[in-house]
């Protein structure tokens, strides 16, 4: 049984098709490990080998992979939610309400977006500490971490602009909290230190910028909805790959200085 | 008890627990490996340097990874809705407002600093004090392996920050602050009617000089000791740069390096301070200007 498998495979690997997508067979050998990871666009992110314990999930926590994981499932269920929801006053929460209620798993995509945008604040924040720990942030990769605090920082800004978009109480409440603070900025909001004297006042101050009024309203809705889905993903996407290249050109996941190493 | 387990059952808080329980393994985790590193003399890290090959010894491990974590939000994404509540109402408050979790630690900051402060400045020098760190720390050992010998001073600064100050914010943020922002304990049922009496006075009041005159103007005498006080912070940098300025690291440093190491860890503790003044002495502020307050 298992040998006409086994014949119809040897025939498949054999066409014109089967050739002209995969570039090498599946033997067990150096070169076709090593061909594995060069010869596919997305593995080959990685080099062809590393030390030992950067494949050891008790030294990395697995962090970075796991982040960067969640924000592929962020954009795949992103673009899902997408299709149901418009960014308008009036239309919003009821689009929530219907995607919540009559769309064909539609909570759970929306679902799977709200938990995986939590976990990726907690698994950036614990990929930071790790780095922190180990000393990764040393030379030579110093500039990667700088790269990665703005990295933190935008999947803050990703979290909070996401946070407004269901417009019900919960959300507006809670960018109002976060929202008032701007008011406060010095120089720059109507109620920070010396904002006043430079001439801020509630309606053309940093605060206003960022709602698009006076208050969270449905300007602030699109404005957050516009930042959310296409400049703050994108500018994260750009960075990450400046991290990934970074890391390689640094010479990898850092380790302790050993001859090995060197070679 | 009911309001205990109300609480941790709100859809949104369950993220704050995951964070809690990974956060203090972690920290558990490696500290022990940091340890046994010390004790060896040699790190764990250093016996593993060969080389292996990325297929499959990594990818192997990427791949395992990546199927846990789907399977685990899939589980939670199917028992746990994300929540909605009541369509929003810009005229209706709820009390408490609360930011999202990840911003309660700076909230939490605002009872003790006005916004300008807790809301602008702080979260500024968080994030420009962190890419400044790989700049500022001169120690070039530990890089690479898990240490604690050989970077007390760093892991302590930074675990204080990320451990103390954020981390046990937001669950205080989170499981203690009730109606008007005033504490509860967690298993307490909150009371919208609660009145904490203001009774805070500021710095300079507790050596007797009012903060403003009976015509209500500011007294330059309470605005002097305000300033003096906070002057008298910040040398403290000074004072120990010129006790400790032989020393291997100071040098190492440079003026410039030190000013900022030493101003970034002077600001940071000052909140630990400024929060024990507040719950001893009631201290509202320490230097009150026209334009700003301490
Ligand atoms: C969206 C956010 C981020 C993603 C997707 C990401 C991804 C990654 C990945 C996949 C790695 C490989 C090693 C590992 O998994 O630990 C890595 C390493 C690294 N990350 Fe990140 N990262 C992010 C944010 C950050 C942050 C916030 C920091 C620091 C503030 C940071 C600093 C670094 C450094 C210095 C390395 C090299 C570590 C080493 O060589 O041991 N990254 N990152």
């Amino acid at each position: 049984m298992l040998g006409i498998f086994d014949t119809l495979r040897e025939k498949m690997q054999k066409t014109d098709v089967y050739k002209s997508v995969f570039r090498h067979n599946y033997q067990d050998t150096q070169r076709n490990r090593a061909l594995q990871i060069v010869d596919n666009v997305f593995l080959h992110l990685h080099p062809v080998r590393i030390t030992r314990h950067a494949t050891n999930i008790g030294f990395t926590w697995g962090m970075g992979g796991i982040t960067f994981l969640l924000f592929i499932v962020l954009t795949v269920t992103g673009v899902i939610l997408m299709f149901y929801y418009r960014p308008a006053a009036e239309y919003a929460y009821d689009d929530m309400k219907y995607l919540m209620n009559d769309v064909a798993f539609g909570p759970l995509m929306r679902n799977m977006h709200r938990w995986a945008a939590h976990a990726m604040v907690i698994t950036v924040m614990l990929h930071m500490f790790r780095v922190f720990l180990t000393g990764s942030y040393k030379a030579p990769r110093q500039f990667n971490w700088v790269v990665g605090v703005i990295l933190l920082t935008l999947t803050l800004f990703l979290s909070f602009t996401g946070y407004l978009l269901p417009w019900d109480q919960l959300a507006i409440w809670a960018v109002t909290v976060g929202t008032n603070m701007a008011r406060a900025t010095p120089f720059l909001g109507s109620e920070g230190p010396f904002g006043p004297e430079l001439g801020m006042k509630i309606n053309n101050d940093v605060r206003f910028v960022l709602l698009g009024g006076t208050q969270v309203g449905p300007p602030t809705l699109l404005r957050f909805y516009v930042l959310h889905c296409i400049f703050l993903p994108l500018v994260g996407a750009t960075l990450m790959i400046v991290h990934f290249w970074r890391i390689r050109k640094d010479g990898g996941i850092s380790g302790p200085d050993t001859d090995a190493r060197k070679s | 008890m009911h309001h205990l387990i109300s609480i941790l059952s709100k859809p949104d808080n369950v993220p704050i627990v995951l964070m809690l329980v990974l956060t203090i393994f972690y920290t558990w985790h490696s500290m022990s490996r940091a340890a046994r590193n010390d004790r060896q003399g040699s790190p764990d890290e250093a016996m593993l340097s060969d080389k292996v090959q990325v297929w499959p010894y990594l990818v192997k491990v990427e791949f395992l990874a990546a199927l846990l974590v789907m399977g685990l939000l899939t589980v939670w994404s199917i028992t746990l809705n994300a929540p909605l509540e009541a369509p929003a109402n810009p005229s209706l408050t709820p009390n408490p407002s609360k930011a999202p979790w990840y911003f309660l630690g700076l909230q939490e900051i605002l009872v003790y600093f006005d916004p300008w402060i807790a809301g602008v400045t702080i979260p500024s020098l968080i994030i420009l004090g962190l890419c400044a760190i790989p700049y500022i720390d001169v120690n070039p050992k530990g890089n690479g392996y898990y240490t604690f010998r050989e970077r007390r001073f760093a892991i302590l600064t930074f675990c204080f920050g990320f451990l103390v100050l954020w981390v046990s914010l937001i669950v205080l943020g989170t499981f203690f602050r009730g109606p008007g922002w005033n504490l509860f304990m967690p298993w307490e049922e909150w009371d919208t009617h609660r009145v904490v009496a203001l009774t805070n006075v500021d710095w300079s009041e507790l050596f007797g000089v009012p903060t403003r005159r009976v015509d209500d103007s500011l007294n330059p005498a309470a605005m002097a000791i305000g300033t003096a006080t906070v002057l008298a912070w910040f040398s403290l940098g000074f004072v120990f740069y010129l006790w400790k300025r032989k020393s291997d690291v100071v040098r190492k440093l440079g003026p410039l390096r030190y000013s900022i190491v030493a101003g970034l860890f002077l600001i940071m503790t000052a909140l630990p301070v400024k929060i024990i003044l507040r719950l001893t002495l009631n201290i509202k502020y320490i230097l009150v200007t026209p334009w700003f307050n301490i």
